[in-house]
C-alpha cells in the first residue's frame, strides 16, 4: 500500500486505513482504463449542441492515457453550465458554489498531495465572482489542473455579457451594448505568474487534448482556457476561429521550438516589436531570423504576455496551444516540507504541547 | 464586596500589619489582602499589553487565581499621549477563586495624562493612584484637556495618589547602559512591572527569563529591560513614597499542574487536541482578523502534530480551502470573527449540504460592520443560528472561560465529525485576550474523537453500490467516503440531494424529507450532550439566571454575591446552545423568573422565548466590555425580590 504523507506523527492515520482497506476489497490501484470507465449513471443535461459535450468526451477518452486510477482523481467546480462537470465523470467530486472552487480545490490539495485535483469552471465563475480565488490559486502554484470553459457568456442564468464579452454586446442586461472591457484569461493567468497556460478549442479535439495532456502532467497550477461554443446564448462565438476559411487565417498555433509561423502558405508570423513586445508581420517581409521562436519555458512571463496581448478581443491572430509552462515547486510540496522540517525536531507530543510555556504545581 | 483595597497607610482587613525590615533602615509594613484589582493604562506605545501579561504570568505561577481584561485601541499607535491612544490591562487576582477581572479596580496605574483621564472615573474614591509624573508635561497635559495638572491642582484629592517620576528614574537606572535617552525610556514598562512585583511579592525570576529569551538577539535591550525591572523593585524596597507592600496569599486548587492561559491559545490548543484525538490531520484556512488572528498564529507554530495553516486569500477561501481539506479527509477548521462569518456564510451552507465535519470560530467583536474590532461583544448569536440562505441548521456552542475554550475546541469537532456537519463556536474577544490559571489536562484523558471519523470504505447499498447520504440510524449522520478510497467515487454539492445516492433531485417530496432530516439530524445531537448544569446550591430557588458564553464569570460573580446576602438563585450557563439540552426548557419552567443577560440586545433571550414560551427578561449591554458583576447583582436582586418580597432579608453587598 502506498501511505499518504499527510505529516502525521503515527502512520497510518485514518486517511491511510481507509485507502488501504479499500484496496483490500477492490485489488490493487486500477490504473488500465477505458473512456468509459468514467463516465457515470447520471443523465447528461446540457443543451444538445453545447461545446461542453465535445470537451466531456474528450477529457474522458484522454484520462485512461495518463493512468491515474479514478479514485485518486478529484473534480471540483464552482457554478454554471460548465461546473456540471463532475457529475457526469466516475470519479471523486464537488460541484461546490459560485467562484470558490480554485480555494476548495486548493485546501484539498494541500492536504492531500496523493490525490489528482482538477477544477472545472467557466468565464463567469472564474473570471467574475471567482476572480480573486483564480489568480491566488495560480500564484501559489498549487498542484491543480483548471479547466476554464470560455463561451464569453451566461449561459445558466439565460444570456448576460460576461467577464470576457467583447465591448458593446447587446444581451439582455445589456440592451444598448456592454460597457465593460473583456479580461483575457491567458493574458491574466499569465499576469499572476501561473506556470502552466494553455488555451484550446472546444472542437479541436487533437489540439484540446494535447494542451490538456500537458497541463495534467505538469507539477503546479495549470489554466487551460478552452474556448467553448453556447449554441444557445452566444452562438458562433468562436465562429472565425472554427470556419475552415477564416481560421487558418487568425489562428497562431503554438509549437515549442518552433517559430511562429501561421496563416494559408505561412503568410504571417510573430516578430518582436520596438518595446520589447511582439507583433504579427507579413513573413515574406522580414528575415527569417526575425522570426519568433516559441519557448513555452521561458522563466520570465512578459514574452508569453505579449504572445496573449496579440489578440484582439474579436479573435483576430488569437495563439493556440501552450503559451507557458515553467517548473517551480509546488504549494503543497513546500509545505509538506515544512511540515516534515518540522517533525525532524520530534513528533509533536500533546502532552507536552499542552504543558508549555511556565507551569507550577498544586499539591 | 469580598475584598478590601489596598491602602498605603498600614490598614488590612486580614490582620495587622507585618513590620519587615529594608535595606537602607527603613520598617516596611507587610499587609494580607485576599484579592486586588489593579489596572495599568498608558500609551499604546507604553507597552502596557506586555506590562500587564508579565504581571499575569508572576502571578499565576505565584498561584493566585486570576482574571484579566485586556482594553485596547484598534489603531495600532493612535497619536501619543491621546486619549484614543490609551490602552489598559485589568486584573484580578486572590487567595480565592475568582470569576471575574473585577467590576473596578483598587489600583490604578496611569503612565499619561491621557490614561489619567480615561480610566480615573472607574477608580473609586480611597483607591491607591500611581501616575508618572514625568509624563504630565503642558504639551501631554494639553493634549487631553487638562488646563491644570491634576497632580497640582487638588483634583486628585480624594485617592491615594503616588507620584512617581517612572520615565527619568528609569533612563537614570540605564544611564550605562549605552542606550540612548528615548530608547531607554521605553523600558520604563519593566520599571513599573518592577515596582508592582515589589508592592506585591511577586516572584521575579520567570520575568527575566521572559526577558532574555524574548530580545535573545539584542542582548543590550534585554540587560536594560533586565536592570529597568530591578531598578523598579529596589525603588520599592528602599523609598519612602510606599509604606506598605501586600501580601496575597495562594488561592486554594484543585491538584495539578497549571499554567496561564489565553482564550485564542486554549482554543488553538484544543484544535490540536482534536485532531490528534480523532487521528486526523488538522487544516486550518484563515484570513487575519482581529481579534481571531492569535489562534493562526498559534496553529501555525505547531506542524509537528500535521498542523496544516493555509493563510488564504479571503474569508470566503479561509472557509473553502478548510472544507476541500475535510472532503479529503481532515479535520478542517476556519477561525475569524463577525464580518468574515457574514463572508463565509455560503459555504458554510455547502457544508451543511455536503453534510461535511467542519469548525467554524467566530471569535465575536463589537458589530455591525467593522464595529468595534477589538472589543468584546455577544451579538453573532443569531448570525451563527440562522445567518445563512434556506433552512441550514448548524449546531452552535460557546466556551465559558479563557480556559474553556480548549473543551469547546474540542467538542466542537467531536460534534463536527461525529454527526458530519459544520459546527459554529462563538468565542468573544474578552475570552480571546483574557487569561486564567488552567489546569492542564493529560492528553489521554481528553475524549476519544476516532471512533467518530469512521471512513466508509465499503459499499453500502443492496446493488454493491456506494450510498454517500445513506445515514446511520442513530446519528443521521452520512456515510464520509474520502477521496483515494476505491470503489466509493461519488459527486456531492450544494444542489439539493436525493436521500440516499446524493445525485441531483428536484423532486419536491424528495426536498421536504432532506431538509425536515437535515433539521432532524441537528436536533438530535442533543441526545449525545449533557443534561441542563443548574448551580442552584440549596435546590429551591424560584430565580434563575441563565446565560451563555463569556458572561459566565459576572453572572456567576454576581450570584455569589446575591448568595452572600441570603437570597438564593440558580444559575444556569449554556455550553450547547443550538441544539439546547433536551431539558433545558422543563428546567426554566421550574422558575418564577428566568433573567437573561447578554452582551448583545438579547439574542438568547429571543430564541429561548421562541422556543419555550418563557417569559425571559432580558437584560443587555453593549459597551465593549463584559458586565460588572455588581450591576448584574442588582438586577437580579431586584428580580428575586419581586418575586418572593417576603424574603427580603438584606441589601445585596
Amino acid at each position: 500500500m502506498t501511505t499518504v504523507e499527510l505529516g502525521m506523527p503515527d502512520a497510518p492515520t485514518p486517511i491511510d486505513a481507509a485507502i488501504a482497506r479499500s484496496l483490500e476489497q477492490h485489488g490493487p490501484k486500477q490504473t488500465e482504463l477505458k473512456g468509459k470507465d468514467f463516465k457515470t449513471d447520471q443523465e447528461v443535461r446540457w443543451c444538445p449542441g453545447c461545446g461542453d459535450y465535445v470537451i466531456l468526451n474528450a477529457v474522458q477518452s484522454f484520462l485512461p492515457s495518463l493512468g491515474i486510477a479514478r479514485e485518486d482523481m478529484v473534480i471540483v467546480s464552482g457554478i454554471g453550465c460548465s461546473s456540471r462537470f463532475p457529475y457526469y465523470m466516475n470519479t471523486y467530486g464537488m460541484h461546490s458554489i459560485h467562484g470558490r472552487a480554485p480555494a476548495i480545490a486548493t485546501g484539498l490539495a494541500a492536504s492531500r498531495p496523493d490525490l489528482s485535483v482538477w477544477v472545472v469552471t467557466g468565464d463567469g465563475d472564474a473570471l467574475s465572482i471567482g476572480g480573486n480565488h483564480l489568480i491566488h490559486a495560480l500564484r501559489r502554484n498549487v498542484d491543480m489542473t483548471i479547466l476554464l470553459f470560455n463561451n464569453r457568456i451566461y449561459g445558466l442564468t439565460k444570456g448576460q455579457y460576461s467577464p470576457t464579452s467583447e465591448v458593446g454586446k447587446v444581451t439582455k442586461s445589456t440592451p444598448m451594448g456592454s460597457l465593460d472591457h473583456p479580461f483575457n484569461p491567458v493574458s491574466l493567468a499569465i499576469g499572476a505568474d501561473a506556470t502552466f497556460v494553455g488555451r484550446a478549442m472546444d472542437s479541436d479535439r487533437k489540439g484540446l487534448t494535447e494542451v490538456l495532456r500537458q497541463a495534467a502532467e505538469h507539477k503546479g497550477t495549470s489554466l487551460v482556457e478552452i474556448y467553448q461554443n453556447c449554441n444557445i446564448f452566444n452562438d458562433g462565438a468562436f465562429e472565425l476561429l472554427k470556419d475552415p476559411a477564416t481560421g487558418p487565417m487568425w489562428t497562431i498555433p503554438l509549437q515549442h521550438g518552433e517559430p511562429l509561423v501561421f496563416g494559408p502558405d505561412g503568410a504571417s508570423c510573430v516578430v518582436r516589436d520596438d518595446f520589447g513586445g511582439l507583433r504579427v508581420a507579413e513573413t515574406n517581409q522580414v528575415d527569417a531570423s526575425e522570426i519568433v521562436v516559441h519557448d513555452a519555458t521561458r522563466e520570465d512571463p512578459s514574452y508569453a504576455f505579449a504572445l496573449s496581448r496579440l489578440s484582439t478581443q474579436d479573435l483576430r491572430y488569437t495563439p493556440m496551444g501552450v503559451f507557458r509552462k515553467v517548473e517551480k515547486p509546488t504549494y503543497e510540496a513546500m509545505m509538506a516540507e515544512q511540515l516534515h522540517e518540522a517533525r525532524l525536531q520530534g513528533p509533536g507530543d500533546l502532552d507536552t504541547l499542552l504543558a508549555g510555556g511556565d507551569t507550577w504545581e498544586v499539591r | 464586596m469580598t475584598g478590601t483595597n489596598p491602602t498605603v497607610a498600614p490598614s488590612g482587613s486580614n490582620g495587622a500589619p507585618v513590620p519587615g525590615s529594608a535595606p537602607g533602615g527603613l520598617v516596611k509594613s507587610v499587609v494580607e489582602l485576599d484579592r486586588v484589582v489593579i489596572r495599568l493604562a498608558g500609551d499604546s506605545g507604553d507597552g502596557m499589553q506586555l506590562t500587564g501579561n508579565r504581571f499575569t504570568s508572576e502571578t499565576a505561577s505565584f498561584g493566585n487565581d486570576l482574571k484579566t481584561l485586556p482594553n485596547f485601541p484598534a489603531e495600532i499607535r493612535a497619536p501619543t499621549g491621546t486619549l484614543p491612544g490609551v490602552s489598559s490591562f485589568q486584573l484580578q487576582f486572590a487567595d480565592h477563586d475568582v470569576m471575574t477581572p473585577g467590576d473596578a479596580p483598587d489600583v490604578l496605574v496611569a503612565m499619561n495624562p491621557a490614561a489619567l483621564k480615561a480610566n480615573l472615573a472607574e477608580l473609586p474614591g480611597g483607591g491607591l493612584l500611581i501616575v508618572d509624573s514625568d509624563e504630565f508635561t503642558p504639551r501631554n497635559l494639553a493634549k487631553v484637556g487638562y488646563a491644570t495638572s491634576p497632580l497640582e491642582d487638588g483634583s486628585l484629592e480624594g485617592w491615594q495618589t503616588v507620584s512617581v517620576p517612572l520615565t527619568s528614574m528609569t533612563t537614570d537606572a540605564l544611564k550605562d547602559s549605552g542606550l540612548g535617552k528615548k530608547e531607554a525610556e521605553r523600558s520604563k514598562n519593566m520599571f513599573t512591572l518592577g515596582l508592582l512585583s515589589w508592592m506585591y511579592h511577586r516572584p521575579t525570576e520567570g520575568t527575566v527569563r521572559f526577558l532574555e529569551r524574548q530580545f535573545r538577539r539584542k542582548p543590550e535591550i534585554a540587560a536594560a529591560n533586565i536592570a529597568a525591572f530591578r531598578a523598579g523593585y529596589n525603588y520599592g524596597e528602599t523609598t519612602e513614597a510606599f509604606a506598605v507592600s501586600y501580601e496575597i496569599k495562594p488561592a486554594p486548587m484543585k491538584p495539578g499542574r497549571y499554567r496561564n492561559i489565553s482564550g485564542n491559545q486554549a482554543l488553538a490548543l484544543g484544535l490540536v487536541a482534536a485532531g490528534q484525538r480523532s487521528g486526523l490531520p488538522l487544516f486550518l484556512g484563515a484570513y487575519p482578523i482581529t481579534p481571531a488572528s492569535d489562534i493562526l498564529h498559534e496553529l501555525s507554530r505547531h506542524k509537528a502534530f500535521g498542523v496544516r495553516t493555509f493563510q488564504a486569500e479571503d474569508e470566503i477561501a479561509g472557509i473553502g480551502a478548510a472544507l476541500g481539506a475535510s472532503f479529503g479527509g481532515a479535520l478542517g477548521v476556519t477561525t475569524t470573527s463577525g464580518p468574515g462569518v457574514a463572508l463565509k456564510a455560503e459555504t458554510i451552507g455547502l457544508a451543511v449540504m455536503t453534510e461535511l465535519p467542519l469548525v467554524i470560530v467566530d471569535v465575536q467583536r463589537g458589530g455591525p460592520s467593522t464595529g468595534l474590532p477589538t472589543k468584546t461583544e455577544q451579538s453573532d448569536l443569531l448570525q451563527a443560528m440562522f445567518g445563512r440562505n434556506g433552512e441550514a441548521p448548524v449546531p452552535v456552542i460557546a466556551p465559558r472561560s479563557p480556559g474553556d475554550c480548549f473543551d469547546a475546541a474540542v467538542e466542537a469537532a467531536r460534534i463536527a465529525l461525529a454527526y458530519r456537519t459544520p459546527v459554529m463556536l462563538l468565542s468573544d474577544g474578552y475570552l480571546a485576550n483574557g487569561a486564567e490559571p488552567w489546569a492542564i489536562p493529560d492528553a489521554a484523558s481528553l475524549p476519544d474523537l476516532a471512533p467518530a471519523v469512521g471512513f466508509a470504505t465499503e459499499p453500502n447499498g443492496e446493488d454493491g453500490e456506494f450510498l454517500p447520504y445513506l445515514r446511520d440510524p442513530e446519528t443521521l449522520a452520512r456515510a464520509w467516503a474520502i477521496p483515494g478510497t476505491a470503489g466509493m467515487q461519488h459527486r456531492i454539492g450544494g444542489l439539493e440531494k436525493a436521500d440516499r445516492t446524493g445525485n441531483i433531485s428536484y423532486d419536491p417530496a424528495n426536498h421536504d424529507f432532506m431538509t425536515r432530516t437535515r433539521q432532524a439530524k441537528i436536533d438530535g445531537i442533543a441526545a449525545s450532550i449533557p443534561p441542563t448544569d443548574v448551580d442552584d446550591p440549596d435546590g429551591d430557588a424560584r430565580v434563575a439566571v441563565i446565560g451563555w458564553g463569556s458572561t459566565y464569570g459576572p453572572i456567576g460573580a454576581a450570584c455569589r454575591r446575591i448568595r452572600g446576602s441570603g437570597r438564593k438563585v440558580a444559575q444556569i450557563h449554556l455550553r450547547h446552545i443550538n441544539p439546547f439540552p433536551a431539558d433545558l426548557g422543563e428546567v426554566l419552567a421550574r422558575y418564577d423568573r428566568v433573567i437573561c443577560p447578554e452582551m448583545n440586545l438579547g439574542q438568547l433571550a429571543l430564541l429561548l422565548r421562541a422556543k419555550y414560551l418563557v417569559d425571559v427578561q432580558s437584560h443587555t449591554q453593549v459597551r465593549g466590555l463584559p458586565f460588572r458583576a455588581a450591576e448584574l447583582a442588582a438586577v437580579i436582586q431586584d428580580a428575586i425580590d419581586t418575586v418572593n418580597p417576603a424574603a427580603v432579608n438584606g441589601a445585596v453587598q
